[in-house]
């Protein structure tokens, strides 16, 4: 198991530098200055711009830029300026991570307890007419497009009904994210759900459960230990990458309900071409992701014994 | 259901025609009544702005977009401002003389302090506009002193070359009070560019450590900053000791940061925000039955344009004729009407209205829609090169709706081939610029930077300046810029200028499509609101209620 643990984490550099490498390529490539956007439509003094790329390394080649910027991280700890307002990038990640952490976890609540709660009830009642009311609700979940599913919300209970309001207010408090956290973990609660469905009917057929169930055991440990265990694998994985995937893919909620996190930072150190700021977030990004599937490989050892001893 | 349903559908729809007509029929009442209608006033109240996140730090010398501007507007208080008929007052100057518009001498008005309590002086001004304009500094706004005498010594037009000194020599003191401002050459106008922000003073604090002052900027102004908590709100109150004229009439101002205009516009119909500075276009056509008479609709000085690119193959000789016949194929009247909603006004000529030397109609014709003459035009100019043009715009700034209907206007009038040049965003737009990568047309505006005509044709006309994207150059035309610039007097180098812009339609440099207007609106809270010619609200007008 330390050798397991071991070799993972060593196989989580190339990943961090493969992913930052191209992170900082992708922005190099994108046409646009970041300095010369401080000046916008009134013109530039090539002087000042001069001198301002060159404060900012921007004069050197890609390569070295990037690695100034690696070693910075690692050695110092040290993410680099951002461009533009001159404040310490982590800064700006401080002020932003802890609201996507935090509506990142409601989600995460949200998706765990109502998809597999829904998934586990359609499961043992698989081909009857609540599995297919919950097989409904999931589709329709799944193809609604978020924004769309946003805008619903906002439009029926901030408008309508005048229950929330309509924007996250600058505190993020935990009811001001109720709505934004539900949107955002709706989608993968409706995966969720379809996944632990599917196993939870297969499993119900397989040998073990028939025996469980010879031996007279009472249903609560049948389906809360034989049955829950063997089935949440695949549900367990797709869990882990999806907390990376709900703190990395807020662009569109966050900006739906005005939340300042994760999502809206990098959407603007796109279009500003704040590089440093963007593989900053990246960088922990990829750290998040990495941490996420570890824990994952180790949960499936604690679920399944077989994996354990392989 | 389905009945339910279908029935609620026409509920609605005729809740919302009884709004708009209500709302269309009342207007008239609204206005009569508008001055008895005000509340009582809480002199103390404190209301919110609409604004995002400032790109740089609070530096006056270093703000240039419209986020960070209306805070340090609000902060800092220059030697003189505009009333809203564009002519010029005297702030924190006493007066601001010239006998022959090169040597100027200002004297202060002597009881003036800083919000930590230190006086301003002349010696605040010289050392603040030296310390902006030494390239070292690196202030995005530091080429605005180029008119002073000694710009080239703290700030090398070669990017590599070392500042010979770190004082402009055309900057004396006189005494505590006084001093004077020798330019390179005459420039009658030049105390109405005093009025920028970049010409603010600058407490002894400030040099200290720059940047930690651009975060909690101290300066002379209405309002004194309080806190900065990024990416969410900066909070300033009224400055008590403020000698001003436009002192506040409320406590203090809120710039909430919000990252759409939609959230925005939402936040203002549930209470959150007071101010908005615009309106998405999204809520454009509801806004005014939404908000009553607490919807603004009101022209600014900002103008927008197609610009030419001429150094393309297409243009560099291409007779303007062709350039009149295109801008005669677009119909301006419709297009604002119906594309832009009413959001903006055709455009007549080069300089944005509320501007010092505004002229009605100076375009003549070229600005009016008439198919037949365009196309003749544009035959007798030898037609369009390649009979195909491109307009460049930015994908993120909502203009592709007007460039397709301008380029349908020209296509359907005159069967030369239109089609638009969508850049993903506004970085993109300006690096094909600036590398003259541009095929053929770029949209381009305009908002005043000091209302007097010569900022609409000097800027953008003259040979090498800096808001001069197409490359635009034509040598007359820069003698007589230059004959304006040294008129002797203001009028005559405003008078000077209306000559210029009569002219410009033999050239084409650009063709004017629309002025911009301020669509936005506030909340029940407060009252007097009202927007200056920049397009910002005049926050020290402002009335909370009780």
């Amino acid at each position: 198991m330390g050798r397991y643990v071991a070799r993972r984490l060593l196989q989580m550099i190339p990943v961090f530098l493969g992913t930052t490498l191209l992170i900082f390529l992708m922005v190099y490539t994108l046409p646009g200055d970041p300095v010369r956007g401080l000046f916008g439509d009134k013109g530039v003094d090539p002087a000042t711009l001069a001198r301002l790329r060159h404060e900012h390394g921007l004069d050197q080649p890609i390569l070295q830029q990037y690695w100034n910027y690696m070693t910075g991280i690692v050695l110092h700890f040290d993410f680099g300026n951002q461009i533009a307002s001159g404040r310490p990038v982590t800064d700006v990640l401080g002020e932003a991570f802890p609201v996507t952490l935090r509506l990142a976890g409601m989600a995460f609540a949200i998706e765990i307890v109502v998809g597999i709660g829904l998934g586990t009830f359609a499961g043992l009642r698989a081909g009857r007419l609540t599995d297919n009311v919950v097989l409904v609700f999931t589709l329709l979940i799944i193809s609604i497009p978020v924004f769309v599913l946003g805008f619903i919300i906002k439009t029926v209970f901030a408008f309508q009904l005048g229950w929330i309001s309509p924007n996250v207010s600058n505190d993020a408090k935990w009811g001001e994210l109720l709505a934004p956290a539900i949107v955002l973990g709706s989608l993968s609660l409706a995966y969720v759900a379809r996944l632990t469905r599917t196993t939870m009917a297969e499993n119900l057929r397989s040998d073990y459960m028939r025996t469980a169930i010879a031996k007279g055991l009472p249903k609560r440990r049948i389906v809360g230990v034989h049955l829950m265990r063997n089935s949440l694998i695949p549900v367990i994985t797709f869990l882990g990458t999806d907390l990376g995937a709900l703190m990395g893919g807020a662009v569109v909620t966050e900006g739906l309900f005005n939340v300042k996190g994760i999502g809206g930072t990098i959407y603007e150190s796109i279009v500003k071409r704040e590089g440093t700021t963007l593989v900053g977030l990246v960088t922990i990004l990829v750290l998040v992701y990495l941490l996420m599937s570890l824990i994952v490989d180790l949960l499936y050892a604690v679920l399944d014994p077989r994996i354990r001893y392989a | 259901m389905r009945g339910a349903k279908s029935a609620k559908w026409v509920a609605g729809a005729a809740i919302i025609a009884l709004a708009a007509t209500a709302c269309g029929g009342g207007n008239d009442d609204a206005d009569k009544g508008k001055s008895s209608a005000k509340g009582a006033v809480n002199a103390d109240g404190i209301f919110s702005v609409e604004v995002g996140e400032p790109q740089n730090p609070l530096q006056p010398a270093n703000t240039m977009e419209s986020n960070g501007s209306i805070v340090t507007d609000a902060i800092f208080s220059q030697l003189v401002d505009y009333d809203p008929s564009g002519k010029l007052q005297m702030i924190n100057a006493e007066s601001v003389e010239t006998s022959d518009s090169k040597l100027w001498t200002v004297k202060l008005k002597k009881d003036w302090k800083f919000h930590d309590g230190t006086p301003v002086t002349a010696e605040s001004y010289i050392k603040a506009w030296n310390w902006a304009a030494n390239v070292k500094n690196n202030q995005t706004n530091a080429s605005w002193f180029g008119d002073i005498k000694g710009f080239e010594d703290v700030h090398p037009a070669d990017a590599k070359a070392k500042p010979k000194g770190d004082a402009m020599s055309g900057l004396k003191k006189v005494d505590d009070y006084t001093f004077t401002i020798e330019l390179n050459a005459p420039l009658p106008y030049f105390s109405y560019k005093l009025g920028y922000t970049v010409f603010s003073p600058l407490p002894e604090s400030f040099y200290a450590d720059p940047k930690a002052a651009g975060e909690k900027p101290v300066g002379n102004g209405a309002y004194k900053f309080v806190s900065w908590d990024h990416k969410k709100q900066i909070k300033v109150v009224r400055n008590d000791d403020y000698k001003g004229s436009d002192k506040a009439k409320n406590g203090g101002v809120v710039f909430k940061n919000y990252t759409t205009l939609e959230t925005a516009y939402e936040d203002l119909k549930s209470g959150n925000v007071d101010v908005l500075r615009q309106i998405a276009p999204k809520d454009l056509p509801v806004y005014r039955s939404d908000l009553g008479d607490r919807a603004v609709d009101k022209a600014y000085s900002a103008i927008q344009t197609i610009g030419v690119a001429m150094y393309t193959k297409q243009w560099k000789n291409t007779d303007p004729k062709v350039l009149q016949g295109l801008s005669m194929a677009i119909d301006r009247d419709t297009i604002t009407k119906t594309v832009l909603q009413g959001t903006r006004e055709p455009a007549t000529g080069w300089v944005a209205q509320g501007v010092l030397g505004y002229q009605k109609d100076v375009a003549g014709d070229v600005t009016k829609y008439d198919p037949a003459k365009a196309k003749a035009l544009i035959k007798e100019g030898g037609g369009v090169p390649g009979n195909k043009i491109f307009i460049q715009y930015n994908a993120d700034g909502g203009h592709k709706e007007w460039v397709e209907a301008v380029c349908n206007s020209i296509t359907q009038a005159t069967g030369v081939a239109c089609a638009g040049d969508s850049k993903a965003d506004f970085q993109a737009d300006l690096n094909a610029r600036d590398a003259k990568q541009v095929k053929s047309f770029y949209r381009s505006g305009w908002v005043l930077d000091y209302p007097v005509n010569a900022n609409f044709i000097s800027d953008l006309f003259r040979t090498g300046a800096a808001g001069n994207n197409g490359f635009f150059s034509n040598k007359a035309l820069d003698a007589k810029i230059k004959a304006a610039d040294s008129a002797a007097s203001l009028d005559e180098s405003v008078k000077g200028y209306q000559q210029i812009e009569k002219e410009l339609v033999n050239y084409m440099p650009t063709i004017p499509l629309w002025y911009y207007k301020v669509n936005a609106g506030y909340s029940e809270k407060v009252q007097n609101v009202d927007y200056a010619q920049d397009g910002d609200p005049i926050l020290t007008q402002i009335e909370v209620k009780k």
